[in-house]
């Protein structure tokens, strides 16, 4: 710990309003929603922004009304309290008023909703299924399926090496799609309740054992997106990264062949993940241990 | 708004002080004594649910695991809500509803005084049971205070003895709210109807209500887990028909309404602070009532919108995110209504003051973060990230907690007789306030930028802003103490408080001397 | 300062309260059990949960929609600790509303003693659930399996012509949990 360090994080913290205003900052840490690759996630973000700039403005105008109000009706000031305490013309109009802002809001709201479920026509099913704590993908009409796990070395976790550039947001096998497909994305678990989440898709989806949930995206942009299983699900809840690699169709086929050549030769079967080392097994020492 | 006829208290030849030594808070039934004692516990829990927040922040100061194990830290994150939520902010309401109450209404005391000696001291047994369960085989409970199954019942021993203290919680909540309500509904003062009640009366008359309605449902589903786990039942095991996203269902259903269990008394206390130090009488005290009946009542019908990613039908969301949007209206008023109260007043900023105004501003910050987290395509996002973690800590803490706080320094004076320290309260009030926006601000940007919640160690993009808000968790824990010694100097001595304590104060409670005999108003006082 | 009498009115009225109250507080406690049956019925009528409609006994033939047809994928899921090899026979087919077709699961116990397990059916989309209809499932019953063995269980099915016109691909996903010892 460096006190350079500290000083980029207090600063960090000064040029963070800053920073908000002028919009996706892309810093060496993210301050904002990011946008996506996914028109769903364009939706997503403009709705977020547009609830955020009216939160604001609804925020300066009450808040500025009360600093006013702290500053000049102040008794080191002289002031002399009014005795006016109620009045229902204005009671009517604060009630209504946030009542047209909010149907305002809720017309983008409920149409970007819509869209999100409309999971027809797809052209590509892939289930997604928790264990604890790694990632199943299985391409249900390819027959390709395999576990993701994270890569990142336990030394680089317990600080004794230097932690890589993609720290606990990098997997072994990562979910290969390819860009400009509709996918279909069902979620499912094997053990405890888990959530599929990658922001740049613009959602997430709790994955619950013994039941199927689906969802879909259509990856626009080629690239790597990475995210985390969002519901708390264990001791390794912290560890179970998802990285989704988007690649040009050509690209994709090429991948999925070669997966399939792959699986022809027998490899440990999937249906008995890791031995699960149980919560209740792994002794946990109180007072902090070190690991 | 109400005013007593007559001031004092007459000693009558049967008075009599408290009881010596250690019986007379065991045996209490004396409502004055056992706000004091909830005070107190609330408070003791409040640094002990504090400290296991130190404990996950500094976990979080840098990437990497340094301190404690993952699954320890887990037990962090639930142990801190439940401590939190039952053992310091809900005691504390409970505390200055037993102080302050039957005060306010011109009450002798609660209605069910013995019930009421059971009710705070089932508590100091319902944590130390939960406490104790770090220590047992397994550890403690670290499937999050939501207790969701199946993760719940992974549990190692500690499982039944969680159900059974969480089962001893409700209990004493229940308890409380019943004699709350009694009290309200039969030991008023000739005179003083309903509508004239001051509205801390009225937002706890409205908390017991939702306490009774939910905490028999939470009591049901845990009894529900505890079946499940160790009589075959499938309640939430799909492989025996069961839905494990019923217990959710279920489980928030009392969960929101709890939330404004936590928010409602705070409101109260704001409505009375305010006025006294804006010297001006509250604005709109029929709407401010309606206001707070409104958001109980909605508070029923909004509860899945803590689980809008677990795959609802399109029909559910929409109602959901609907009847959420909803709530913002009623809470508008309030906030509008606190704003009217301070406009053209005379105001002053004493400690108790400033606490209602940072309250007024960050409990609406966090109230903004609500209205986003309604939007449910939104909420896909948001949902599980520290964005959730910044939004219900604003909340709560510069909300509910600040008003506790602001409460304490506001009556502190009346209970005890002596003044606060004002520069040592303001000193406790900036470092605060500081304190808290370092600590929960940059959560936000944690979260949008997709920081999930509960994980003990992150991306490196994460950093910094873990790192600030660790800092603001250190200066806000240590700012604590600050208060805590306050206080404890105020109730050995300290310049002397007038009646009044207050030169805006109105109210029966400011009629009383300061501190208040050991019984009040046992002659009823006459509210004109 | 009080006199007797209304401190005993005082004393009844308290406890009339306090019985309401208490009766509230059990009536709330019962209401948490009911919403188990509530939330079953809310989900066969909303497709909540996506769990399917039980056994559909002596089903009354229904107008076959020749003009529309559905997707319907197959998904078979393995709690953890089944060992079993779990899977579809066909992983997709295309369906006619109001028609019964037969399909079949695989499925084989890799352990070496006999285990039992139960299969759960899922839907997806939710809104499909109410209108999945099944006269024969290996989800019916317990399954037992020797050591070793293998089984082919057939799924007799039929989706409902009253399917909303929107869905037009509906995937069927059973989940196999083992029931016996290993508890659930």
């Amino acid at each position: 710990m460096s006190i350079s360090r500290i000083a980029q994080g207090s600063s960090a913290l000064t040029s963070a309003a800053l920073l908000l205003w002028s919009g996706g900052a892309h810093a060496e840490y993210a301050l904002n929603m990011p946008r996506g690759v996914t028109t769903i996630s364009h939706d997503v973000y403009d709705l977020h922004m547009q609830i955020f700039w009216i939160c604001v403005i609804i925020g300066m105008v009450v808040f500025g009304v009360m600093f006013w109000s702290i500053y000049h009706h102040r008794k080191s000031r002289g002031a002399v309290p009014a005795q006016f305490h109620e009045s229902t013309v204005i009671e009517v109009l604060w009630t209504l008023i946030p009542m047209l802002i909010l149907i305002a809001m809720a017309v983008p709201a409920t149409k970007t909703l819509i869209r999100m479920y409309d999971t027809r026509d797809a052209d590509l099913t892939i289930k997604v299924t928790g264990y604890q704590w790694r990632w199943q993908y299985d391409y249900l009409d390819e027959g390709v399926k395999f576990f993701s796990t994270l890569a990142t070395p336990q030394s680089q976790i317990r600080n004794a090496t230097a932690k890589g550039e993609h720290y606990l947001l990098e997997v072994d096998n990562p979910l290969v799609v390819p860009v400009g497909k509709k996918i279909r994305i069902l979620t499912t678990a094997a053990d405890v309740i888990h959530s599929w989440w990658v922001p740049e898709l613009g959602w997430k989806k709790d994955a619950v054992p013994g039941f199927i949930n689906e969802a879909w995206t259509e990856i626009q942009k080629p690239g790597v997106y990475r995210g985390q299983c969002a519901e708390l699900c264990g001791r390794d809840h912290g560890f179970m990264p998802i990285v989704v690699k988007a690649v040009p169709e050509a690209e994709f086929q090429q991948w999925l062949a070669q997966m399939k050549a792959q699986n022809a030769t027998p490899t440990a079967s999937d249906s008995n993940p890791r031995t699960m080392q149980s919560n209740t097994d792994s002794p946990t020492v109180v007072g902090g241990q070190t690991l | 708004m109400s005013a007593a006829s007559h001031a004092t208290d007459h000693d009558h030849d049967h008075d009599h002080g408290p009881a010596q030594g250690l019986s007379r808070w065991l045996l209490t039934t004396n409502h004055k004594d056992i706000g004091t004692l909830y005070l107190l516990f609330s408070l003791t829990m409040f640094f002990i649910g504090g400290s296991m927040a130190l404990v996950i922040r500094a976990e979080l100061f840098q990437p990497g695991l340094q301190i404690v194990d993952p699954y320890f830290f887990n037990q962090m994150t639930t142990l801190h809500a439940l401590v939190m939520i039952f053992g310091a902010v809900m005691p504390a309401f409970v505390g200055l509803a037993n102080w302050l109450i039957p005060m306010m209404i011109g009450a002798p005391d609660m209605a069910l005084p013995r019930m009421n000696n059971w009710s705070f001291w089932i508590m100091p047994f319902a944590f130390t049971l939960l406490l104790s369960t770090l220590f047992m085989p397994g550890g403690g409970p670290a499937g999050g205070w939501t207790l969701y199954p199946p993760l719940v019942l992974q549990t190692g021993q500690a499982f039944p003895f969680v159900i059974l203290a969480i089962h001893m919680m409700g209990v004493s909540s229940i308890m409380g709210a019943i004699n709350i309500i009694a009290t309200i509904l039969n030991l008023r003062a000739p005179g003083m109807t309903l509508m004239k009640m001051p509205l801390f009366v009225w937002t706890w008359l409205i908390t017991a209500f939702l306490l009774i309605a939910v905490m028999p449902v939470l009591a049901g589903a845990v009894t529900m887990l505890l079946t499940d786990k160790f009589f075959g039942t499938s309640f939430f095991n799909a492989a025996g028909g069961g839905d494990p996203v019923m217990f959710q269902h279920i489980f928030w259903f009392f969960g929101h309404p709890e939330v404004y269990i936590m928010i409602l008394p705070a409101f109260g206390i704001i409505s009375q602070i305010i006025p006294t130090f804006a010297r001006k009488p509250l604005f709109g005290y029929a709407s401010m009532v309606y206001a707070t009946a409104s958001i109980a009542f909605l508070s029923f019908l909004v509860w899945a919108h803590h689980m809008f990613t677990v795959g609802m039908p399109l029909r559910g969301e929409l109602f959901f995110m609907y009847a959420t949007m909803l709530i913002a209206v009623p809470t508008g008023v309030k906030v509008f209504n606190w704003i009217s109260t301070m406009w053209h007043g005379a105001m002053t900023f004493e400690t108790p003051m400033l606490f209602s105004i940072a309250f007024v501003v960050l409990f609406t910050i966090g109230g903004f973060s609500g209205l986003m987290l309604a939007i449910a395509p939104a909420d896909f996002q948001y949902h599980d990230t520290y964005f959730v973690v910044a939004h219900f800590h604003y909340v709560l803490v510069p909300g509910a907690v600040f008003s506790i706080i602001a409460a304490a320094y506001y009556w502190l004076p009346k209970w005890t007789g002596h003044m606060y320290d004002e520069k040592l309260g303001q000193l406790h009030f900036w470092l605060s306030v500081i304190g808290v926006n370092v600590l929960f601000f940059p959560q936000h940007f944690l979260g949008l930028a997709g920081m999930p919640r509960r994980i003990p160690d992150y991306a490196l993009q994460f950093a910094e802003f873990n790192m600030v808000s660790t800092i603001g968790a250190f200066l806000f824990g240590f700012s604590q103490l600050l208060f805590a010694y306050n206080v404890i100097q105020t109730i050995r001595g300290g310049a002397k408080a007038t009646d009044q304590v207050w030169e805006g104060a109105h109210g029966l409670e400011w009629t009383l001397s300061s501190p208040p005999p050991y019984h009040t108003f046992t002659t009823a006082p006459e509210v004109k | 300062m009080m006199t007797e009498s209304r401190k005993s009115d005082l004393a009844a009225a308290n406890r009339r309260l306090v019985w309401r109250l208490l009766l509230l507080t059990t009536a709330m406690f019962g209401f948490g059990f009911a919403m188990v049956p509530i939330y079953d019925v809310l989900c066969e009528v909303t497709g909540l949960n996506g769990k399917t409609g039980g056994r559909v006994v002596a089903a009354q033939p229904m107008q076959v929609d020749a003009s529309r047809t559905v997707t319907v994928e197959f998904v078979a899921n393995l709690n953890l600790g089944a060992p079993w090899e779990f899977a579809p026979s066909v992983a997709r087919m295309q369906v006619h509303p109001g028609q019964f077709y037969q399909t079949h699961f695989r499925a084989k116990n890799l352990a070496s003693q006999p285990m039992t397990g139960q299969a759960i059916p899922s839907v997806a989309p939710g809104l499909a659930a109410s209108h999945f209809q099944k006269i024969e499932c290996f989800c019916f019953n317990h399954q037992r399996f020797q050591a070793g063995e293998g089984k082919e269980m057939p799924v007799t099915f039929r989706i409902d012509p009253d399917l909303p016109s929107e869905v037009r691909t509906v995937t069927l996903s059973y989940t196999f949990f083992r029931i016996d010892d290993a508890g659930g």
